[in-house]
């Protein structure tokens, strides 16, 4: 469960105060507003990317609101994907796991298994650099869930690809969705995207986040 | 006005083809980017030919013999050893100094931030003496009423003796070297998205490991170049070695100051023949570091 209370977000010159919002556990949750009226900032603030002058921010039962990004528990897809440049696709896929610790066996099974869900076993070897649009998105979204996080991020995770690419990534956000049953908020300006997708939906819009259904 | 400017428009009456069609065709401009590749060279060669007339000077003043002479002088050999150990040394430490500073400055802003990035400029700025003065002031300043001193201390407690010596040398390089890694390693981290260490925390890095196994790798190629800088920088230092480690021959004599000392006592030839080996020197270092650079980066 994500759950936001009464949240102060800043970014730049703007304030945006008393953002509340409740994501039940397993529930795919689509959030959607105009370009630049705080989503990515309110996704930010959640990962811990931002701190937030005030308000709580709560997984669960737990007060994750001065907690550091890293032990959240969360999968963060940005807008841009971040992936790292100087590692595969098999290295970013093992890089959570690395960082706790798995043994060589489990992370080169766990790898294969979310490269497989995602369909990229063929890309494990390659770099980044030479990757399509719609790889990349995978490798990201693989990166995010391969250490099964509590909670899944996505900032317009199909905006920048084309309609086919798209219905893909789209498909497979919804096998995602029942397969691993990760709480999910999932920014987007698509109508379909969202009707396609989500549980419940919210609209940020003049500064308060309105539940729409 | 021409006869086909005055029939733009209308209908030729042999062929009923429009006469603006022909007259435009015959009014596409071939423009020459000749003239943009002739400013562009003239001027930047103007730097390039200075250094290859420079050389071909010293090449042309000097002979084989003359440089065999100096280089079979005992005095030149230990320099040439003693400079390339400082300059190795002095460049190492500048680019581990050099890259959490430039990371610091580049990625966060706080308290103070101005006023350190102005400070790494000062042994840019300063003039090469005094930059020298003051570290022979600083290790021989007297304080407290005991009159405490930082040389005394390292010679007789700690037993490693830094002024007038092989360390000075050192030291003297590291002053001004390090501070172009520090502006090297700034750009570098600049010129680095830090979106790729934000996402990296979120998967359960810390802000040390997302500098380490993110930012870092990254910033290979900006360390090599900083590494090279800051070699070349050292290689070329003199005044504050001078002042700090004194000109003892065989002791703290490094190639910089033996053109010096060459110079000095008249030794013109042999002067010319260190200059050119220092200009090898670097030529040898700055390729291999170079290609040490895209051999890691590609």
């Amino acid at each position: 469960m994500i759950g936001l209370h009464q949240v102060t977000i800043c970014a730049g010159g703007f304030c945006l105060s008393n953002l509340s919002m409740q994501i039940q556990s397993g529930q795919y949750a689509v959030l959607m507003g105009k370009t630049g009226c705080g989503k990515t900032t309110l996704l930010e603030s959640i990962c811990g990317l931002r701190s937030i002058p005030s308000g709580k921010i709560y997984i669960g039962d737990i007060d994750i609101t001065h907690f550091p990004p890293g032990d959240r528990q969360i999968g963060y897809v940005p807008q841009d994907l971040a992936l790292f440049p100087t590692l595969n696709v098999q290295e970013h896929l093992a890089f959570a796991l690395r960082l706790r610790k798995t043994s060589a066996n489990q992370i080169a099974e766990r790898t294969q298994q979310m490269a497989e869900v995602l369909g990229i076993t063929h890309l494990l070897s390659r770099r980044i650099q030479g990757l399509s649009g719609g790889e990349s998105q995978r490798v990201a979204l693989g990166r995010a869930l391969v250490a099964q996080p509590k909670i899944l991020l996505l900032d317009e995770p199909l905006s920048a690809l084309d309609e086919s690419t798209r219905d893909e990534m789209q498909v497979l956000l919804q096998r995602l969705k029942q397969t691993t049953g990760v709480t999910t908020l999932h920014i987007t300006h698509n109508s379909a995207e969202a009707a396609a997708l989500a549980d419940i939906r919210y609209r940020l819009e003049d500064g308060i986040l309105h539940l729409v259904s | 006005m021409t006869t086909n400017e005055s029939n733009v428009g209308e209908p030729s009456p042999s062929s009923g083809i429009p006469s603006w069609t022909v007259s435009s065709s015959l009014q596409i401009r071939r423009r020459s980017d000749v003239p943009f590749f002739l400013v562009m060279g003239g001027l930047s060669s103007c730097f390039i030919v200075l250094i290859v007339l420079l050389i071909s000077a010293d090449l042309a003043f000097t002979s084989l013999s003359d440089f065999r002479v100096a280089l079979s002088k005992p005095e030149i050999r230990a320099a040439f050893r003693l400079t390339m150990l400082t300059c190795t040394v002095a460049a190492i430490l500048s680019v581990l100094a050099a890259t959490p500073l430039g990371y610091l400055l580049s990625r966060y802003r706080f308290p103070g931030r101005f006023i350190i990035d102005t400070l790494v400029d000062i042994p840019i700025v300063l003039p090469p003496l005094v930059l020298g003065l003051s570290l022979l002031i600083l290790f021989h300043l007297p304080i407290g009423r005991s009159g405490w001193e930082l040389e005394t201390w390292l010679r007789d407690t700690v037993g490693f003796p830094v002024t007038y010596r092989w360390p000075a040398v050192v030291l003297a390089q590291f002053s001004v070297a390090c501070a172009f890694a520090v502006r090297t390693m700034v750009v570098t981290f600049d010129q680095i998205n830090p979106r790729a260490e934000d996402v990296a925390r979120t998967l359960g890095c810390t802000r040390a490991q997302a500098f380490l196994k993110i930012a870092l790798p990254q910033a290979v190629r900006g360390m090599i170049v900083a590494l090279t800088i800051s070699w070349a920088r050292a290689l070329g230092e003199f005044g504050p070695i001078l002042v700090f480690a004194g000109a003892t021959r065989m002791r703290t004599e490094v190639l910089s100051t033996t053109v010096f000392l060459e110079l000095s006592v008249g030794q013109l030839n042999a002067a010319v023949a260190v200059s050119l080996l220092m200009v090898m020197m670097a030529f040898v270092v700055l390729l291999i570091l170079r290609s040490l650079g895209a051999g890691l980066t590609s």
